[in-house]
């Protein structure tokens, strides 16, 4: 009789066990369905609402085409830029030794902990006509608050440190034997960049490019204090959007949001992919030494 | 970030090329980019008489701003990060049905901007929207209420949360465990005394990340928080709307107030990170 109950206790834990898991996972899952995932599958099954034709239309609409070739033209700009600073600071940081470096890598937090808002503010409190180099802008003859220029600066801000971010860990995993070895095997340092460092490092890059552009076609906050809102100037695709839901054209910004839901998600894909591909060029390296 | 802090330098009078160029191409570009604006900012607020800082930055509808701001990030913070250890949890040790699918799912809302996250939540909680019917109906009001601002930073600052854990869940050795569940101890004590203090460090990482981006955060929250003062005005919000009005001084009182909080979440992350691996 004692033999049984206890199987039958040890029985009943079992299933409490198990039913413990089962209620966790539906827990979790369901978390993530209901508070992460729908907000996505909304912007899609309401933006082909009104058909295709109408979804076609949005596209095409002058305002979309100009808040489109504006954030592109932003992204012309940034990209570059931000790939040489990120291959310039991941190579700093990672290659030599130097005093501050703790204070540096603090900093390239700071536009992930600062208010997209309050970096937008800081750049007028800077730069527009009563700013503090408001006088220097004026001299120049140039206007970057509620201009192109405002816009590229607010992007730039919130936009840099990411390639670096990305690069500073995977430079220090691989260390900087091989540039050594190079060096002593009397290689210029082009050459060492280009032939060593650029081939080790080139997923990361690509992620960190990929991170970038995402974040620079999506940015809302800083861009939208500094653009002051200037009809076919200065609206850029979030913007637009924006300006569709306040205007009750509600389809229309689902519309154009599914432009930068692409974007986000063509960024989701390939670091899944990338993750998977470096998964395997490793391996194939293991079993090749 | 793995990175070795020591000043010393390894290999004494030996340094690859491109020292001069990549500190220069550095520095000039943090302090245009970053420290010359925030210099700026400093500046600005530094002309204004400390009576005037202080009524800026006290008065009656900044400190309700304020009161919104750090509740509800706090708030959600707290939420994520106890949904974050569970789905962590979840994902890193159950073999789940589509787990690769959800482990994408994680990082949505860094990949979502925030404007479209806005514009979708607001129509999904709103009275034509999918949750927002069924929530009517009970008779509860999400849009233009502080429970909408709270979904909205739940969403954007759900990833940190989880990412800063699920390293930690996968380094864990079972064997400790393993060897608690061997010589006797019960499941709740292996969960307090092993697994607690081990994912500790990494879900008070995750829980200031989080609360950090849901402070800052702006895009999403203006769509469906309705933007009453005294009710559902966020301290973001409240700069732009100082800064659409021209009020300089008001507006650079509290974008320092706001600079000064975020620097001070960036300390006190720094001092997480070496204290977690001096530990180590």
């Amino acid at each position: 009789m004692r033999i049984v109950a206890q199987l039958s206790n040890s029985r009943k834990k079992k299933f409490l066990i198990l039913a413990f898991r089962f209620i966790l996972s539906l827990l979790a899952c369901s978390f993530l369905v209901i508070f992460i995932f729908t907000p996505l599958l909304a912007v899609f099954s309401n933006a082909f609402q009104k058909g295709v034709s109408f979804y076609l239309e949005m596209l095409k609409r002058e305002e979309t085409i100009s808040a489109l070739t504006l954030t592109l033209g932003i992204l012309i700009i940034v990209l570059p830029l931000n790939v040489i600073f990120g291959v310039a600071c991941a190579w700093y940081v990672t290659k030599y030794q130097f005093r501050g470096k703790r204070f540096l890598v603090a900093l390239l937090d700071l536009p992930f902990t600062l208010s997209p808002v309050v970096a937008g503010t800081m750049l007028v409190l800077l730069y527009s006509v009563n700013g503090v180099l408001g006088w220097v802008v004026e001299s120049l003859g140039m206007k970057i608050i509620f201009a192109f220029p405002g816009l590229v600066i607010a992007t730039l801000f919130v936009t840099f440190p990411f390639i670096a971010r990305e690069l500073i860990p995977v430079m220090e995993e691989q260390g900087s034997e091989m540039e050594e070895a190079g060096r002593m095997l009397g290689a210029s340092g082009r050459h060492i960049f280009f032939r060593i460092t650029l081939p080790n490092i080139k997923w990361g890059l690509f992620y960190g490019v990929v991170l970038c552009v995402a974040r620079c076609v999506g940015e809302f906050g800083a861009v939208s204090v500094v653009s002051g809102h200037i009809r076919g100037k200065t609206i850029t695709l979030p913007l637009e959007i924006e300006i569709l839901y306040n205007e009750y054209n509600l389809v229309g910004a689902f519309c154009l949001a599914t432009v930068l839901c692409g974007t986000g998600l063509l960024s989701l894909i390939l670091r899944k992919w990338i993750e998977s591909s470096e998964k395997v060029s490793k391996r194939r390296y293991f079993f090749g030494d | 970030m793995k990175i070795s802090w020591s000043g010393k330098s390894k290999t004494r009078g030996f340094r690859l090329p491109g020292f001069g160029i990549s500190m220069g191409i550095t520095w000039l570009y943090i302090s245009i980019i970053l420290l010359l604006p925030s210099a700026g900012l400093f500046l600005k607020a530094s002309e204004v008489s400390f009576d005037e800082f202080w009524k800026a930055v006290f008065s009656l509808r900044a400190l309700k701003s304020y009161q919104i701001s750090f509740s509800l990030s706090l708030l959600s913070a707290l939420v994520n990060t106890i949904m974050g250890f569970i789905v962590a949890w979840v994902l890193v040790r159950y073999r789940v049905p589509f787990s690769g699918l959800f482990d994408a799912l994680i990082d949505l809302p860094f990949a979502l901007p925030t404007a479209v996250a806005g514009v979708s939540l607001t129509w999904l909680y709103g009275p034509n929207g999918w949750i927002g019917r069924h929530l009517e109906s009970i008779g509860i009001k999400v849009v233009h209420t502080p429970l909408g601002i709270i979904i909205a930073l739940i969403f954007v600052s759900f990833p940190f949360a989880v990412r800063t854990v699920i390293p930690v869940l996968k380094e864990m050795d079972l064997e400790v465990e393993e060897c608690a569940r061997c010589l006797g101890a019960r499941r709740w004590q292996i969960f307090l005394k092993i697994i607690f203090p081990t994912v500790f460090p990494a879900l008070l990482t995750g829980f200031t990340l989080s609360f950090a981006r849901a402070l800052g955060e702006y895009g999403s929250v203006i769509f469906i928080s309705g933007n009453q003062p005294f009710k559902t005005e966020i301290a973001p919000l409240l700069v732009a709307i100082k800064l659409e009005e021209y009020e300089y001084t008001a507006c650079a009182s509290i974008a320092v107030f706001l600079m000064t909080v975020s620097l001070l979440i960036l300390i006190f992350l720094n001092i997480l990170e070496s204290f977690s691996k001096g530990e180590r």
